[in-house]
């Protein structure tokens, strides 16, 4: 066992490539993500339907505009153009002063403006919104300074086309599940396929090694770096993004190391059913990548699909993970709350571990 | 206790203790294509057992079921008395192996190969360091060196250190000389025989059929199935065709020329002449050498010849 043990270190070690994947691709993976969620907003083409056009609605427009985050694209006549310029594309926000908007502030202290956003891309969407209530805030403190009483700016927000923008912030969580899932299990599939293309597993077969010595053998390598780069993600997360875990964190990596054992078993399970290194590979990538990516909740939020891709999701462990993951970090509660997800992946274990016993050859056919 | 139909000369030892291999009617088949086909033999303990044949003979089939990596479809077969399919946890512990294919790991060193599978067999490289002495004290001085960088010889060598480490008693070897320099090639199969000595059986195959002289009893196989057993001496006994060496100057056509006459038994390049054998019992030098010329051959050399192993393949394939 031990032997097999730093055996399976020294491929690992002795791999350019399974070097670069096991250490650079979590660094890499995480600062693409984090960076391609950027949170800044520059020159963001919005539209203005001003249906008071006094000065109060004006000034206000012109603060906006003036600002360096947006960009005046046109002035709409009437709120038939609003879905016009969306639909071509032109803006992401459309603001709309109300009738009589000064006259309103002064008599009524109170007046109201609607944002429209286009949701179709989340982040960008919420982002614009905050921006604009921003600075619409910033101008009626400045008003209450100036007139010493109290005027207040009611703003109405509506999301087009992605109305209850799931799916911000959560790369992170997002990330440890994809790369644990593609560390483990498929390295793990890989490197008992290679042994099986270069007829090694020949000669591991004719000797004394029972299959489970040979299974842990390449399993716990793997379990221990699989750790290393859930700590790695959770401190680059915390360090570079300032995203801290609002949960316990040892709660966390005890989960993390039992969603390791899972891709790990699951990995096994695909090394069973493939005889080179490129069908593990091939097997690894569409059985796993796509499904993490597509139908975990990662990237496209679970609620806006049709039933039955939903139901498919029910059956990724990501999911589960995910949720988990999400749920310690950004909420930060605690086991109580996370039990049904925690047997969910559990038996999912079990059930890889089973069907990779059934599975594993003591011969060559 | 030999309950097998082939007859062979008696050597002592088999007097003295049961079989190392005993094989019954073993076949194999993958779908339509039959690897082995009702095969049987016996292996003496001690012995050096060869299996000759080309390419696709079923000598890597008959070696992974002897094994247990392969389960028969009919037959039976036992390695020291285990069965290859019920007892093979116990056949595994026992045997050295050496696929025909090189198996080590190329990403790790000389030394680190060793003491892997020396670990795989729970024992050391000082433990049975006696065995291996002689083998791994040439290839030493690259220890340090990755398995994949190592020449043809010297990985032989290694897998072969490997498949000895934990001291086994029968070693199974899949065409170890294959792809192998010719001087290297010597060197092992003089390490073989210095094997023989610790009394470790040995099987090998081996599509060279000057390597068979080096066995103490070979079987010469062909398309899954065993043409004979026998001693090399006996085998070479068994031919008694005469033999002709003929060389012309058109060799393209030569074997062509030789088929057609009435008198061919048989003709084939062999090296860089061409092997004749007559229908009739004699060589009759002088009617080839008229007949050749018919056919406008120049240069013509026949030289009766005594037989080599190949050539009684050759003989037994034409009877086939």
């Amino acid at each position: 066992m031990k032997g097999f043990i730093i055996k399976e270190f020294y491929h690992i070690f002795r791999d350019v490539r399974t070097m670069v994947i096991l250490f650079g691709m979590p660094v890499v993976q995480v600062l693409i993500f984090g960076f391609a969620i950027s949170t800044e907003i520059k020159d963001a083409e919005i539209a203005i339907l001003d249906y008071s056009r006094d000065n109060m609605s004006l000034e206000l427009s012109n603060k906006i505009i003036s600002s360096d985050y947006f960009i005046l694209s046109e002035n709409l006549e009437d709120e038939s153009q609003i879905e016009k310029v969306f639909q071509a594309g032109k803006v992401k926000e459309v603001i709309i002063f109300g009738d009589h908007f000064a006259r309103n502030l002064e008599k009524e202290q109170s007046a109201s403006i609607q944002i429209i956003a286009d949701a179709s891309d989340p982040n960008t969407a919420n982002l614009l919104v905050n921006y604009t209530t921003g600075i619409i805030r910033n101008y009626m403190a400045e008003k209450m300074g100036e007139q010493g009483m109290p005027i207040e700016i009611k703003t109405e927000y509506k999301m087009l086309f992605n109305p209850e923008l799931k799916s911000v912030f959560m790369f992170i969580p997002g990330t440890i599940t994809v790369l644990l899932m593609l560390v483990s299990a498929m390295m793990t599939s890989i490197s008992i396929a290679r042994e099986k293309e270069l007829g090694t597993m020949e000669v591991l077969l004719v000797s004394p090694l029972k299959p489970i010595q040979i299974v842990l053998g390449k399993v716990i390598p793997y379990v221990v770096l699989s750790f290393v780069n859930a700590i790695t993600i959770l401190l680059l997360a915390f360090f570079v993004f300032g995203m801290p875990v609002q949960g316990s964190v040892i709660l966390l990596l005890a989960e993390s190391l039992l969603f390791i054992i899972m891709a790990l078993a699951l990995g096994i399970f695909i090394s069973t059913v493939s005889n080179s290194q490129q069908t593990a590979m091939m097997l690894s990538m569409f059985a796993l990548m796509l499904p993490t990516i597509l139908l975990s909740g990662f990237i496209f939020p679970i609620e806006n699909m049709p039933e039955v891709l939903q139901w498919l999701c029910n059956l990724m462990p990501t999911k589960w993970f995910i949720i988990i993951v999400k749920d310690i970090m950004l909420k930060g509660v605690g086991l109580a709350h996370i039990w049904q997800e925690t047997l969910i992946i559990i038996g999912m274990t079990i059930l890889f571990i089973g069907l990779s016993i059934k599975k594993f050859k003591i011969r060559l056919e | 206790m030999l309950v097998t139909g082939i007859q062979y000369p008696v050597s002592s030892i088999s007097l003295m203790s049961t079989p190392s291999v005993i094989i019954k009617n073993l076949s194999k088949s993958y779908g339509k294509v039959e690897a082995i086909s009702d095969i049987s033999l016996t292996v003496d303990k001690g012995e050096i057992f060869g299996c000759i044949g080309p390419d696709g003979a079923g000598k890597t089939t008959l070696f992974r079921i002897l094994v247990t990596l392969l389960v028969p479809d009919n037959g039976s077969a036992s390695v020291e008395g285990y069965d290859v399919v019920s007892d093979f946890k116990k056949i595994r512990k026992i045997v050295g192996y050496m696929p025909g294919r090189f198996s080590l790991y190329q990403d790790l060193s000389v030394e680190e190969n060793l003491k892997f599978f020396a670990s795989s067999f729970k024992t050391t490289i000082e433990e049975n360091y006696y065995l291996i002495e002689d083998i791994y004290k040439q290839i030493e001085p690259f220890k340090k060196r990755l398995a994949g960088k190592l020449s043809g010889g010297m990985k032989q060598k290694l897998a072969l250190s490997c498949a000895l480490i934990h001291k086994p008693e029968i070693l199974f070897l899949d065409e170890p000389t294959t792809g192998v320099d010719a001087v290297s090639r010597k060197e092992f199969w003089d390490m073989l025989k210095r094997l023989k000595e610790w009394g470790i059986t040995i099987m090998v195959s081996t599509p060279y059929m000057d390597e068979a002289a080096l066995c103490d009893r070979v079987a010469l196989m062909q398309d899954g199935e065993i043409m004979s057993i026998n001693t090399p001496a006996g085998i070479i006994n068994a031919h008694k065709k005469p033999l002709a060496s003929v060389r012309t100057n058109n060799m393209f056509k030569l074997v062509e020329d030789l088929l057609s006459m009435n008198d061919c038994h048989s003709a084939y390049r062999f090296g860089a002449s061409v092997h004749f054998t007559p229908k009739s019992d004699q060589l009759k030098t002088e009617v080839l050498l008229q007949n050749l010329r018919k056919l406008g051959h120049n240069d013509i050399e026949v030289a009766p010849i005594s037989p080599e192993i190949e050539d009684c393949f050759m003989e037994l394939m034409t009877i086939a």
